[in-house]
């Protein structure tokens, strides 16, 4: 089999935990408005590459990947699904952690052939990076042009199914840098049982000039960095609701044991 | 045992010089944390404050504060200098006031000269009557022997940045053996050495020997003065750390004292100190704090170590490096690991003093270091940028366990080999000697030998490389030759006597050569076979740009396909420089390491075939050219990691940038490992 691949990273040092060979599918159905690698949507482009050549360029640099691993990410990688599990799975039996950096889009919980696919896919990935976008549908439709029910849905399959999780979040001024919506997100974690990291992502402005080497319009400009204090404070304002929202889940479930 | 050993445990040390044995013998291997580190002492703080002041006045003053025009500088030529005599710990410096730079003329009086002229600063016209007509310099000598062939290939940059001009420097003098033994202890070594030495035949070989070993000697004794002029006394083995540290200090300073060398570095001090700092402790002598303000006031010397230089010097090696390498760490050849409490307060001085690139601090890295030493490296590294890593693993096979680094990366069992230095040869400019048959690309010179030149339209990858390997052959054995000559006049008249006291009398001699512009090479030989390469020649035939057509692979991309190429350019070279006769029966050897004169070498070099343009940089040592590695830093590296080090056994580096952000997470931001504390 062979996946349509942008390219590859020998040196991923923010994918994922320790340093990562980091594989760019190509292709995927969102539209962030702050997508970095606007250059991997189209799924047509790319190039077609076999999971044992990936595997092999991963093999050339192994020794750098002691405590670190093999991450795919993009476009989006659960849209080549067939493919992304192969690659796992000869990746798991070659003793290499595997990490899958998603949107979750492709989520389908009615349909039991790609449900039956994903756990086959899950049953050979290590740690999922989960990135939620927008946590009020609305707006996340506004950002990405998709819906985000599927998503969510998604992490609580995950978080149902027990696999490890990092939340990212990308925070952008004026459009994820609200306290209303970093709050109810907050509040959402909280009710998952799977998470061992959160990720907030300040947003930046480098992805522009791809933009305009593609001669695309960035939906985005004029819109300022954010700044690391910023993005701190972001940080904060999930985590206070997570707790907030966990210690009352908590309480709840007490009360409910004694009763 | 001598008193002052009391407490250490015997051995061959005893008997013979051999500071290895004493460190194996003694130390104590460290696998702790930082956490028992001291900050500065407020003498520290107020020396340093001053040290810091003096800068920014040396900085105002156009980089020179002062400079010495009558004294020609010896181990003994200045009176005392000190920033304050009641809080300094560790005391001397090269001339009678700090800051002030002294007067080597001994490597050659016009580069003297004009390292004094260009800053403003005359020679006293005596001096320059001496040196010019009554006592020949090295440079002086090198130029009587140099050939035509040789000059016009210097010109012309096809062999460049050659030490003819001013010291070699890259010899490591075992300055520990100063504080182990105590000088007239190295005295009467050194006399019996002389006295083995050539009792037949008198031939010009023993006769150089004797008359050095005789200069080592003479060389010691002004060391022991030196020390007394500090009002120490170094004629015995020092009886404490402090002592110790001060010992190996005046070792040192006699050498800069001597020595204007491209690279004056220290050893590997840090190991040696701890054995002393340990029996203190031990003893009640000295507390951590005053074993850290020790090493603080050192290392604040060896920041203070300057020297009289020309702009155009700085220009090749990027500012006025002294290159006061100190090797830390790395494990033993037993399995211990070379790291002691006394490696972590040498990179302490970095905390206490704040970042500095001097003294050049290398940790000599192997995956099997303890732990807590790696997190220290790693933290040192993040505040301050200003530690070197290289690698012991690679490194320890070949020297054992008590090698330096001189330089950058220059590795040398210290007290037993020394480097001849060589600076390089420009390999991306003999590939174009190669196409236009020997003559120049920017000044239509004839250097090279009139082989026949390519003729054609596009360049044939077998046609290049026949003639290629002629011209490298060509090129190594005229750069070579012309090394003879320079460590010849070097030997002769800027002998390195001081450094050499502090070695064996049988030293193993590394014949140094370089080579710069291999990715250009690589990158080049990857378009000739790759894709097509057309040639543009001027109306007289000479080929002065190139046009690629189609894609190539790049060095730097762990694409085998070139790096092979780079691989074999490198054995290839080594093994014409290997073919020719060397120096005082020096092992050649060649490094891969223009960290700072990639731009000057870019500059003199023209358009080449891989579509790099007339005097843009060369890529820094054996770096991939910028921008052409674009599968991240491992690919990168990794290309780099294929060059054989038995063919470079004098290093290869790899300069290595990168963004804080782009090297993992901030930790402010990330909030990995989520343990939700609910109390909070």
């Amino acid at each position: 089999m062979l996946g349509r691949i942008h390219s590859t990273e020998s040196f991923g040092t923010v994918d994922g935990p320790g340093t990562r060979f980091v594989i760019f599918f190509q292709g995927c159905p969102m539209r962030c408005q702050y997508c970095h690698n606007p250059d991997t949507w189209d799924v047509n482009g790319g190039t077609l590459r076999s999971a044992e050549d990936l595997l092999a360029e991963y093999d050339s640099c192994k020794e750098f990947y002691k405590g670190g691993g093999l991450t795919t990410t993009g476009g989006e990688p659960m849209l080549q699904i067939d493919f992304l599990t192969e690659l796992y799975e000869k990746a798991k039996a070659k003793g290499i952690h595997t990490c899958l950096d998603t949107s979750g889009i492709v989520f389908n919980g009615d349909n039991p052939e790609f449900m039956k696919k994903l756990d086959r896919l899950l049953a050979s990935t290590d740690l999922i990076m989960l990135d939620i976008k927008h946590i009020d549908n609305e707006e996340h439709k506004k950002l990405t042009g998709q819906p985000n029910t599927g998503i969510l849905a998604f992490a609580r399959y995950l978080s149902d199914k027990q696999i490890p999780v990092w939340i990212r979040h990308v925070i952008v001024p004026g459009i994820t840098y609200e306290e209303k919506p970093l709050k109810r997100l907050g509040a959402f974690l909280a009710e998952l049982h799977n998470i061992k990291a959160l990720d907030v992502l300040p947003y930046h402005t480098m992805g522009k000039p791809k933009y305009d080497k593609l001669g695309m319009k960035y939906v985005l400009e004029g819109v300022p960095a954010l700044t690391n204090q910023d993005a701190i404070r972001a940080r904060d304002i999930i985590l206070s609701a997570w707790r907030a929202r966990k210690t009352y889940l908590n309480a709840k479930a007490e009360e409910e044991k004694k009763q | 045992m001598r008193e002052e050993w009391n407490g250490f445990v015997g051995g061959k040390w005893e008997k013979a010089i051999d500071v290895r044995e004493f460190i194996q013998k003694n130390y104590t291997p460290y696998e702790g944390d930082s956490s028992f580190l001291c900050g500065p002492t407020e003498a520290t703080k107020t020396l340093w404050a001053q040290v810091m002041d003096l800068t920014k006045q040396e900085r105002e003053a156009g980089g020179v504060l002062d400079m010495d025009t009558k004294v020609v500088s010896t181990i003994t030529s200045h009176g005392a200098g000190y920033l304050n005599k009641d809080l300094e710990k560790i005391v001397g410096f090269q001339t009678d006031k700090p800051f002030k730079r002294s007067m080597q003329p001994y490597g050659g009086i016009r580069m003297a000269m004009k390292a004094c002229s260009d800053n403003g600063y005359e020679v006293d016209p005596e001096i320059v009557e001496f040196f010019t007509t009554h006592r020949k310099t090295h440079n002086a000598g090198v130029f009587d022997a140099y050939t035509k062939e040789m000059r016009v290939a210097r010109t012309n940059h096809i062999i460049t940045g050659l030490p003819d001009a001013y010291g070699r420097g890259r010899i490591i003098g075992d300055y520990r053996r100063v504080a182990l033994y105590g000088v007239d202890r190295l005295i009467e070594d050194k006399e019996v050495q002389k006295d083995v030495c050539g009792t037949g035949t008198m031939l010009p070989d023993v006769i150089r020997n004797r008359e050095e070993i005789s200069e080592q000697i003479r060389a010691l004794g002004e060391l022991k003065k030196l020390a007394q002029i500090y009002g120490c006394d170094i004629s015995k083995p020092a009886r404490n750390v402090q002592e110790a540290i001060q010992a190996t200090y005046f070792g040192y300073l006699a050498a800069v004292k001597e020595q204007n060398g491209a690279a004056m570095s220290l050893g590997r001090t840090s190991t040696f100190f701890d054995i002393y700092a340990e029996r203190d402790l031990k003893n009640g002598t000295f507390t951590e704090e005053e074993i850290q303000e020790f090493i603080d006031h050192f290392v604040m010397k060896l920041r203070c170590v300057k020297f009289a230089r020309t702009p155009e010097y700085n220009q090749i090696f990027a500012g006025d490096p002294v290159w006061v390498t100190e090797s830390l760490g790395g494990m033993g050849v037993d399995g211990r690991t070379m790291v002691t409490k006394t490696s972590f307060r040498f990179l302490n001085t970095l905390n206490n003093l704040g970042a500095a690139p001097e003294p050049n601090m290398t940790v000599l890295w192997s995956t099997r270091l303890p732990i807590g030493w790696k997190k220290f490296c790693a933290e040192i590294s993040i505040k301050t940028s200003s530690v070197q890593y290289e690698n012991d693993d690679l490194m320890r096979p070949i020297h054992g366990d008590d090698y330096a680094i001189a330089c950058c990366v220059s590795s040398m069992v210290v007290g037993k080999e020394m480097q001849c230095f060589g600076a390089r040869a420009n390999l991306a400019k003999c590939l174009l000697y190669a196409i236009n048959g020997g003559i120049d690309e920017k000044t239509r010179v004839q250097v090279g030998p009139k082989y026949r030149p390519i003729t054609s339209e596009y360049l044939d990858y077998d046609e290049v490389m026949d003639k290629f390997n002629d011209m490298m052959k060509w090129q190594a054995a005229l750069y070579v030759n012309t090394l003879n000559i320079i460590h010849y006049m070097h030997d002769k008249y800027c002998y390195e006597r001081l450094q050499m006291a502090l070695h064996d009398r049988v030293v193993k001699r590394y014949f140094a050569t370089g080579i710069a512009g291999l990715s250009i090479v690589a990158d080049s030989l990857s378009a000739i076979k790759y894709a097509k390469v057309k040639v543009i020649r001027d109306e007289t035939g000479l080929a002065v740009d190139y046009q690629i057509e189609g894609d190539f692979p790049k060095y730097g991309n762990n694409d085998d396909r070139v790096d092979e190429i780079a691989a074999d350019i490198v054995t290839t070279f080594m093994n014409y420089v290997r073919s020719n006769y060397t120096y005082r029966d020096g092992i050649p050897t060649t490094s891969i390491l223009t960290i700072t004169s990639n731009v000057t070498y870019g500059k003199a070099t023209g358009n080449t075939p891989d579509g790099r343009k007339a005097g843009q940089p060369f890529a820094p040592g054996a770096n991939p050219l910028h921008g052409r590695d674009t599968h991240g830093a491992a690919a990168s590296l990794a290309s780099v990691a294929k060059i054989p080090f038995e063919d470079a056994q004098d290093g290869i580096s790899n300069t290595f940038s990168i963004i804080p952000g782009a090297l993992g997470k901030d930790d402010q931001v990330f909030a990995g490992d989520l343990d939700i504390d609910l109390t909070k």
